[in-house]
This record gives structure tokens, C-alpha cells and sequence, in this order.
């Protein structure tokens, strides 16, 4: 508590003194640098979706899905039947991790897939969202 | 969840060898024999993809499904005059897949002709696929009906020759459907040459078969559903009173008439493509008159897979989709409006949903 309250001091102090730190203020080269932090995943997301090394069997996420089309990241999550829940997208990536491509499955936090998402989600740009979709 | 997956896919198989055994061979006998003496047909199988991984290691997954089609064919009652193989046996071209795909091929009964694919060609420049098959395109006469094999899967001689530095690479690249550095699909000049001349010698009258890997039209540059010189090519068979051009390349349903020529895809054994309008950043032009196949479903590994029987009914092609896990579909030549459309779903209103993409 002691210790919160001296933090909660510090802050206060922070905002009086310098403005230049306030959260809701940024740069255009903040957004750039941000943007490009973005594209280097998702570049890195390309290169595991046509990678035969993802799996055990040489096949690779492009093999079906050219510019990761047919995918649907606007519609996740959604429930798919022949896993009897609703489920996001990552699960869905690691079902075809797990079968077409006869791999291991990825933890959700893993880089690797927050790459292999940021590029399909990337490859959908401009979709609205529809979660749940069919 | 294995465990149901499993059962699934068991149950899939068995059904699907009930099906063969008891109901394949009949209703084949009066789609290819309905109305003339003359009518014929020949099977199609394509995009096979034999994938190697090493050893005596295959995917089995694209195996499955050309083992599927060719035990499939086997079963056509009356049996096809010939059966098409349109190309991509291999995946990356390699010696160890076209002797595989010619194994699992040589259970064929009868004359079986090829398409040259792009993953069939760019890593030798199908010298080996030419040992094995023959040439990379000729023609010839079947019943009253000329027949013609195109290799239409080359590119700019800079791209083949000067830009990679081994005929792996060049291959991988190539193979890559949606790579940015791969380079568009065309017949080119020396086989429009010799198709000009080939097709000099043809009676008018007489109706022409074209087999070509990519479609001879312009859909989707970007995954090379293209034909760079498709325009110059179309100009030759123009004179022709009845003409039809039957493609591989696309692992899903297309059809289209331009002219007198009608076109027609045929599906892959391995696996099927989205149609480029599910590429949000895609510029495309699918063929106005084609009703998609089915969404596939990922869960069943063969679906929207599949081969097709050709019934040449008075000259025009009519293409019987067998679907392993869907419906089948018929595209038949529509004499009236002359173009072919699909006799079931042709209609906007006779559409079901999973023919929407998005």
C-alpha cells in the first residue's frame, strides 16, 4: 500500500513537471516506428506461412492458402463444428499445424504465432469484422 | 477430439467405398451414352502435387487423393477412350515425385496423355518429365475431334534463364503460388507457331479440344489464373466452329465462354484453391457465368478435391465433376445460349450458401 501510494506521488509529480510523457501524446515518427514494428512481424508471419520447415512434412500454409485467403481472420471467434466450440483464430492454426502439415502445435503466446497471425490479419486488411461468420 | 477426428475420417472412407462399389458405374453409363453413337468420353485427373519429404517418405495426403481418382477411373462403366492427366503430378519436379506419380498412374487402364505443369518443369526444363511422357505438346485426332496439348506454363526467357542461380531455387520459386518473384505463365511464340500450322490442316467443321495447364484466359495475374499471350492464342482457334479449352492449374471449378471457344477447369486431386475474390487486396476477374464450387471444409482432407469424366456430346465438352466430398456437379454445353453453365445451380435463386465466398 505504502508502496502505491508513493508511486501514485511520483506520478503526480511527473505530470506537473513534464508534460512531453503523457500517454495520449505521440509522434508521427512514434506512429511510424510502431507501423514498422507491426510490418516485421507480419513480414516474419510470411516467412513461417510459406515456410515447409513450420511442419514435419515439407507442406506449407501458402501450399492452401495463397496470400493466406480463405482464412477468415474477421470472422474468428467462431464456433467450429467439428470442434464443438467457439474458438479463436490461433486454435484453427494450430488444428492445420496439426494436421495438414502433420506438426506440433504452437502455445498462444508464442512469437511464432502472434507472427502467423499478424500476417494473415495483415493479408485481410480492409474487411470488416464478422465475428462468428459462416 | 483425435479420437473423433479419427472415427470421422474412417467413416468418410468406408462411405466413400460403399459409394464406389454400388452406385459409380451406373450412373455413369447414361451421362455418357444419353444421345449419339458418336458421343464419347475421356477421363481428367490433374493437380496431383506428389509432394516428396524424404526417403521413401511422401505426403500421403496429396497420395490419397491421386490413389483415389486413378482407383476411381478404373471403375468407369463403359471405360473412357483415353484418360487426361492435365499436369502438376509433381511438386517440385523432382525425379523421386514423377516416378511416384507415374507409379500410382501406371494402374490406369488405356492411353493416358499429359499436360506439362509448372511443378512438373522448372527444375530441369521437363527433360525428365519428357523421358517419362513424351513430348511437351502435340496433338492428335480422336473420333472426328482434334485434340491439342499445349505447354502453357513457360515464362520470359530472362526468368528461366538468367535470374536464379540454381534450378532449385528457380523451381521453389515457381512453386510458390502467390510468390511476388515468380513470373507470369505463357504458350510463346515457337508453339504458337507450331499451333498455327497444326491447326491450318483442320477441317473447320471439325470440333477442337485444347488441354492447356493455365487457364488460355486472363483471371487473377497475381496467382497466374493467366495466360500472358492468351489473346494470341485465342485468335488461332477462332475459325473453329466448336471450341474447348480445358485447363488444370486452379484446383477449382471455372467456366467460361469467349467467343466460340468455351472453357472449362478442371479440380486437383490434392487439394482445392480459394478463388481469388477471397484475396481482399486482389484485382480479379472470375468469369461472370461460373458458379463457385463449395467453401472447402479443412476438416475433410479430400474436400473439394476430386477428378471429372468429359462427355464430347456433338462436339461440345460437358464436364462431370466426381467430388469425393461434395455433391457432384455438372457443367454442360447450353446449345440455346451456347456456353456452358451447370445444370443444377446455374441460377442465382438454385444457389446454396457454401457457393458464396468471401
Amino acid at each position: 500500500m505504502l508502496t502505491y501510494q508513493k508511486t501514485t506521488i511520483a506520478l503526480c509529480l511527473a505530470f506537473a513537471t513534464t508534460g512531453s510523457v503523457l500517454a495520449d501524446e505521440f509522434t508521427d515518427a512514434d506512429v511510424q516506428r510502431w507501423q514498422q514494428q507491426f510490418m516485421e512481424v507480419a513480414s516474419e508471419g510470411r516467412e513461417l506461412w510459406t515456410s515447409p520447415k513450420l511442419g514435419t512434412n515439407g507442406v506449407a500454409c501458402a501450399q492452401c492458402h495463397p496470400n493466406a485467403a480463405n482464412t477468415h481472420p474477421e470472422t474468428y471467434p467462431k464456433f467450429q463444428k467439428q470442434l464443438g466450440k467457439v474458438v479463436p483464430l490461433w486454435q484453427m492454426i494450430n488444428w492445420c499445424l496439426k494436421n495438414p502439415l502433420e506438426g506440433q502445435a504452437l502455445a498462444a503466446d508464442d512469437p511464432k504465432m502472434t507472427a502467423l497471425q499478424a500476417y494473415v490479419t495483415y493479408e485481410r486488411r480492409g474487411v470488416k469484422l464478422e465475428p462468428g461468420k459462416h | 477430439m483425435n479420437t473423433i477426428n479419427n472415427s470421422r475420417r474412417n467413416f468418410i472412407k468406408s462411405a466413400g467405398a460403399f459409394a464406389i462399389g454400388s452406385t459409380l458405374p451406373i450412373s455413369l453409363v447414361e451421362l455418357a451414352f444419353a444421345e449419339s453413337s458418336q458421343n464419347f468420353t475421356f477421363a481428367y485427373i490433374s493437380d496431383a502435387h506428389i509432394q516428396h519429404i524424404k526417403d521413401n517418405r511422401f505426403v500421403r495426403n496429396w497420395d490419397r487423393g491421386l490413389i483415389r481418382a486413378v482407383a476411381e477411373t478404373s471403375l468407369l462403366l463403359p471405360k473412357p477412350d483415353f484418360v487426361m492427366f492435365g499436369g502438376d503430378l509433381a511438386q517440385l519436379g523432382s525425379k523421386p515425385e514423377l516416378d511416384h506419380g507415374a507409379e500410382i498412374l501406371s494402374a490406369l487402364h488405356g492411353n493416358v496423355h499429359y499436360v506439362m505443369g509448372e511443378h512438373d518443369y522448372y527444375l530441369d526444363l521437363g527433360e525428365y518429365w519428357e523421358k517419362l511422357f513424351g513430348p511437351q505438346y502435340y496433338s492428335f485426332d480422336h473420333k472426328g475431334v482434334h485434340f491439342v496439348v499445349l505447354n502453357s506454363i513457360k515464362t520470359y526467357d530472362d526468368w528461366t534463364f538468367k535470374r536464379w542461380p540454381t534450378a532449385e531455387q528457380r523451381m521453389q520459386e515457381m512453386a510458390g503460388l502467390d510468390n511476388p518473384n515468380g513470373s507470369p505463365f505463357m504458350v510463346g511464340e515457337e508453339q504458337r507457331l507450331w499451333l498455327k500450322k497444326d491447326l491450318d490442316k483442320v477441317d473447320k467443321n471439325m470440333p477442337v479440344v485444347v488441354f492447356s495447364h493455365s487457364p488460355l484466359q486472363k483471371i487473377y495475374k497475381g496467382w497466374n489464373f493467366w495466360t500472358e499471350d492468351a489473346e494470341q492464342v485465342q485468335a488461332l482457334l477462332k475459325p473453329f466452329k466448336k471450341v474447348s479449352v480445358i485447363y488444370g492449374h486452379v484446383h477449382q471449378i471455372q467456366y467460361n465462354q469467349i467467343g466460340n471457344i468455351s472453357f472449362n477447369s478442371v479440380m486437383a486431386t490434392a487439394w482445392p484453391w480459394p478463388y481469388p475474390q477471397a484475396y481482399a487486396q486482389a484485382e480479379q476477374y472470375l468469369p461472370k457465368l461460373t458458379v463457385p464450387m463449395n467453401r472447402a471444409d479443412p476438416f475433410f482432407e479430400r474436400d473439394a478435391t476430386g477428378w471429372q469424366f468429359i462427355n464430347l456430346a456433338n462436339g461440345n465438352a460437358d464436364l462431370n465433376f466426381t467430388l469425393y466430398n461434395n455433391s457432384s456437379r455438372i457443367v454442360r454445353y447450353n446449345e440455346k445460349l451456347k456456353r456452358p453453365e451447370d445444370v443444377v445451380y446455374q441460377d442465382e435463386k438454385s444457389r446454396i450458401i457454401p457457393q458464396t465466398h468471401y
